[in-house]
C-alpha cells in the first residue's frame, strides 16, 4: 500500500532522511517509532506529497508522490503532528469545511467517522481553539477521515495529550483498520508500539529495524534485568560485569557481560520496545 | 453523458466555492477587533486629514512692522486682518524684532512697511512692502504668501480705479477646481488609495500567511483543492469590505467634508474595483513570499503603505520629484490610481480621459495575479 525505495532529503544541513526503504501492506496499522528530530515528520510529508525528496521513489496505494500528487490528494487522509484546524471556527464548522474540500459531505461518509463523532458532538458549536487536547485530536482525526481516505497518515497524533485520550484515540485506530484503512502513524511515545501491526524504529533519518512488535521483542539479544534504582549511579555503572544499564523510572534496566552480578536483587524481566530501541541504538 | 459531467463539476464549483468564501467571512467576523479596525480606519482616516491635519491657511497669525502708519499701511492692513485667514497678533516697534519675533513661534508672517509708504505711494509710485514667511511649514508659507499677495494686488487695483488709469493689467490668481484651497481635494483621493491598498493588500497576504503559519495550509495542500479556490475564497471577503469602505470614505467626503463627486460615480467604482484586485493581486502576491504573519505585515507596510504615501503624489507631487523618483512611482499602482480619482471625482473628467490609468491598472492586476498564481506552491517547499 505504501512502498518507499531508497528515499533520502536533506535540508540545509541535516540530512533528514537516509536511504530509507519500507513496505506497508493493505489494511496494516504501521507505526513509526523514533524521538523527536528522527525524520518522522519529513518521511510524512514526502509520503503525503508535502515535500519533494532528494533521491528514491515513494508510492502510495500505487501512485507515485511525485507524479500522480494530484490523484494521490484525494486518497490519503493527513493530519498533521500540529493541530491544523482552524481555531476560530465550531467543531461543526471545521467538519463541514473539510468535507467541502473533498467535495464530499458529512452525512455521506458519517458511518465511517460516527464512533468517534459522537463523542465531541455535544461541543459541536464551540469554538475548536476551546476544545481540551483530546477533543481537538479527535476533531482533527473526524476532519481526516471525512472523505473516506484509502491511507491516513497520523503525525504524532498522540503528543501532548493526555493518557486517557491516548489510550482511546488508539481504540479508534483499531476500528479504523477494521474498515479496511490502512493508517501509517508516527509517535515517540514507545509504549504505543505494542499496539501496531507492525513498526518501524528510526533514528537519526535511518531505520533501524521493522517487524511486528513481538518479533522485534523476541529478538532481543541478551537476557534483560531489573533492579531497583537505589544504588548511586557510578556504582551501577562501575561494575566490570554490566554491559548495559538505563534507568527506566525507579528502575534499572540491565544486561550482563556473561555472568550476573549475584550481590545485587535481580529479576529476569521481559523486555520492552524501549529496551530494543536502545538495544539497536548502540 | 459529457454536459452532466460539466453540470456535476460546475455545482461542485459552487458549493464548494461557496463553503469556503463562507469560512473566510467567519475567520473576519469573529475577529472582531480587525473588523473594527478595518471599519473604523477610513472614517477615522478621512476625519484626521480633514480636520487635524490640514494645509489649509486659517487663524495664521500675522506681525506687521509699519513705521508710517499711514491710511494705505491701515488699509492694507485691514484688509489682511479682515479674513478668517489671518489675524493681526502685535505691531513691531523695529525691524530688529523681527528674529526674536519668529523664534516665539505664534508669528509665523511678518509684513514690513517702508517708510513713509503712504506718501512715497502716493508721490512716487514706488512703495514697498516686505513680506517674510516663516518656511518651516513650506506649505503654510506659500498659501499664505499667495494669498497676502493676492490682497496687495487688490489693494493696488483699488488704487488704480481712484487714479483713473485705464488699461491696468490686473494679476488674477483663481483656484481652479478647488476655489477655497480646501485640502480635502487633494487628499480624498489619496486616502481611498492608502485605504484600499491597506485593506486589500496587507489584510489578504496576512490571512493567507495565517494558514501557514497555523499549520493549516499543510492540510490544505495534502487536499486535492484547488489553490486558485483558496486563493480567491481568501480575496472575496476583503473584496467586499473595501468595497463598503470606498463608499464610506465617499459619503464622508460629500457630507462631512464637503467635496463633491462631479464625475461618473459609475466610473469611479469601477475604477477603484480595478484598483482593489490590483490590491488583492499584490497581497497575494506577497503572501507568496513570506513564511509569517509579522513578515507579511511588514512587507505589506513597507513595500505598499509607504510608496502609496510617498511615490504616489498623495503627500507630495510627483511632478516635482528627481527623475529617478518618478521613474520609480510609475510602477506604485497607487499613483495612477489617485491621479485618475483626481480626474473623475474632483474635475469631473469624463472617463476617456483616465483610459491610460484604467490600463495601466489593468496591465497592472494581470501581470501580478498571474505572477502570484505562478508562484502560489503546491508543496511546502
Amino acid at each position: 500500500m505504501i512502498s518507499i525505495k531508497n528515499i533520502s532529503k536533506h535540508y540545509k544541513t541535516v540530512e533528514a532522511l537516509k536511504n530509507i526503504s519500507l513496505e506497508v501492506n493493505e489494511g496494516e496499522l504501521f507505526g513509526i517509532i523514533g524521538p523527536d528530530g528522527a525524520g518522522k515528520t519529513t518521511l510524512f510529508r514526502i509520503l503525503t506529497s508535502l515535500l519533494l525528496a532528494d533521491s528514491g521513489q515513494a508510492a502510495v496505494d500505487g501512485l507515485d508522490v511525485v507524479r500522480d500528487y494530484k490523484e494521490l490528494r484525494r486518497r490519503i487522509g493527513y493530519m498533521p503532528g500540529r493541530f491544523s484546524l482552524y481555531q476560530d471556527l465550531t467543531v461543526e464548522e471545521n467538519l463541514h469545511f473539510f468535507a467541502a474540500v473533498f467535495n464530499t459531505t458529512i452525512e455521506e461518509n458519517y458511518y465511517l467517522i460516527e464512533d468517534i463523532y459522537k463523542q465531541i458532538e455535544p461541543f459541536k458549536t464551540r469554538r475548536a481553539g476551546k476544545l481540551s487536547g483530546g477533543m481537538k485530536q479527535k476533531l482533527a482525526l473526524s476532519c481526516a477521515l471525512i472523505h473516506k481516505p484509502r491511507v491516513l497518515f497520523l503525525d504524532e497524533p498522540t503528543t501532548g495529550v493526555d493518557p486517557v485520550s491516548r489510550k482511546e484515540f488508539w481504540e479508534m485506530l483499531r476500528k479504523l483498520k477494521t474498515q479496511g484503512i490502512t493508517i501509517a502513524v508516527s509517535t515517540p511515545y514507545m509504549d504505543e508500539a505494542t499496539l501496531c501491526d507492525r513498526i518501524a524504529l528510526m533514528q537519526h533519518g535511518e531505520l533501524l529495524t521493522i517487524d511486528t512488535p513481538a518479533n522485534i521483542i523476541a529478538a532481543y539479544p541478551k537476557k534483560l534485568y531489573r533492579m531497583e534504582a537505589t544504588m548511586k549511579k557510578e556504582e551501577v555503572k562501575t561494575n566490570p560485569k554490566v554491559e548495559t544499564c538505563f534507568l527506566f523510572g525507579e528502575y534499572w534496566h540491565l544486561t550482563f557481560k556473561n555472568d550476573i552480578e549475584p550481590t545485587w536483587k535481580l529479576k529476569e524481566i521481559q523486555p520492552t520496545i524501549e529496551d530494543c530501541f536502545v538495544e539497536k541504538m548502540k | 453523458m459529457n454536459m452532466a459531467k460539466n453540470n456535476f463539476q460546475f455545482s461542485i464549483f459552487n458549493f464548494q466555492f461557496w463553503c469556503f468564501v463562507q469560512k473566510e467571512f467567519y475567520h473576519i467576523f469573529r475577529d472582531r477587533r480587525t473588523v473594527m479596525v478595518m471599519i473604523l480606519m477610513p472614517i477615522i482616516q478621512v476625519i484626521l486629514f480633514g480636520f487635524a491635519i490640514t494645509t489649509e491657511v486659517k487663524n495664521v497669525k500675522i506681525a506687521i512692522y509699519d513705521p508710517s502708519r499711514d491710511v494705505a499701511t491701515q488699509h492694507i492692513t485691514e484688509k489682511i486682518g479682515a479674513g478668517e485667514f489671518f489675524i493681526i497678533d502685535r505691531y513691531l516697534n523695529s525691524p530688529a524684532e523681527i528674529d526674536r519675533t519668529f523664534r516665539e513661534g505664534e508669528v509665523s508672517v511678518i509684513i514690513l512697511f517702508s517708510d513713509n509708504f503712504g506718501e512715497r505711494l502716493l508721490h512716487t509710485g514706488d512703495a514697498g512692502i516686505q513680506v517674510l514667511l516663516d518656511a518651516s511649514e513650506p506649505n503654510q508659507a506659500s498659501s499664505a504668501g499667495m494669498y497676502i499677495n493676492s490682497i496687495i494686488a487688490d489693494y493696488q487695483q483699488e488704487l488704480m480705479r481712484e487714479a483713473s488709469i485705464p488699461f491696468q493689467i490686473r494679476p488674477e490668481i483663481r483656484m481652479l477646481y478647488n476655489p477655497s484651497m480646501k485640502s480635502g481635494y487633494n487628499f480624498v483621493p489619496g486616502v481611498m488609495g492608502m485605504i484600499l491598498m491597506l485593506i486589500c493588500a496587507m489584510m489578504t497576504s496576512i490571512a493567507i500567511v495565517r494558514e501557514k503559519e497555523m499549520g493549516t495550509m499543510e492540510v490544505l495542500l495534502a487536499s486535492p483543492v484547488k489553490p486558485i479556490y483558496v486563493v480567491l475564497s481568501k480575496m472575496s471577503p476583503y473584496f467586499v469590505i473595501s468595497w463598503f469602505n470606498l463608499i464610506t470614505i465617499l459619503l464622508l467626503s460629500v457630507y462631512v467634508l464637503g467635496v463633491p463627486v462631479s464625475g461618473n460615480l459609475f466610473w469611479l467604482n469601477v475604477l477603484s474595483l480595478l484598483f482593489i484586485v490590483v490590491a488583492l493581486g499584490l497581497g497575494l502576491f506577497i503572501s507568496t513570499l513570506v513564511d509569517t504573519q509579522v513578515a507579511a505585515m511588514l512587507a505589506s507596510g513597507m513595500g505598499m503603505i509607504m510608496p502609496v504615501m510617498l511615490l504616489s503624489g498623495f503627500v507630495f507631487p510627483t511632478e516635482s520629484m528627481p527623475p529617478v523618483l518618478q521613474w520609480l512611482s510609475t510602477v506604485v499602482p497607487a499613483r495612477w490610481y489617485i491621479a485618475a480619482v483626481r480626474r473623475i471625482m474632483i474635475e469631473g473628467a469624463p472617463v476617456q480621459a483616465v483610459w491610460k490609468e484604467f490600463a495601466i491598472l489593468a496591465g497592472m492586476a494581470a501581470v501580478i495575479i498571474t505572477v502570484s498564481l505562478k508562484n502560489f506552491k503546491s508543496r511546502l517547499e
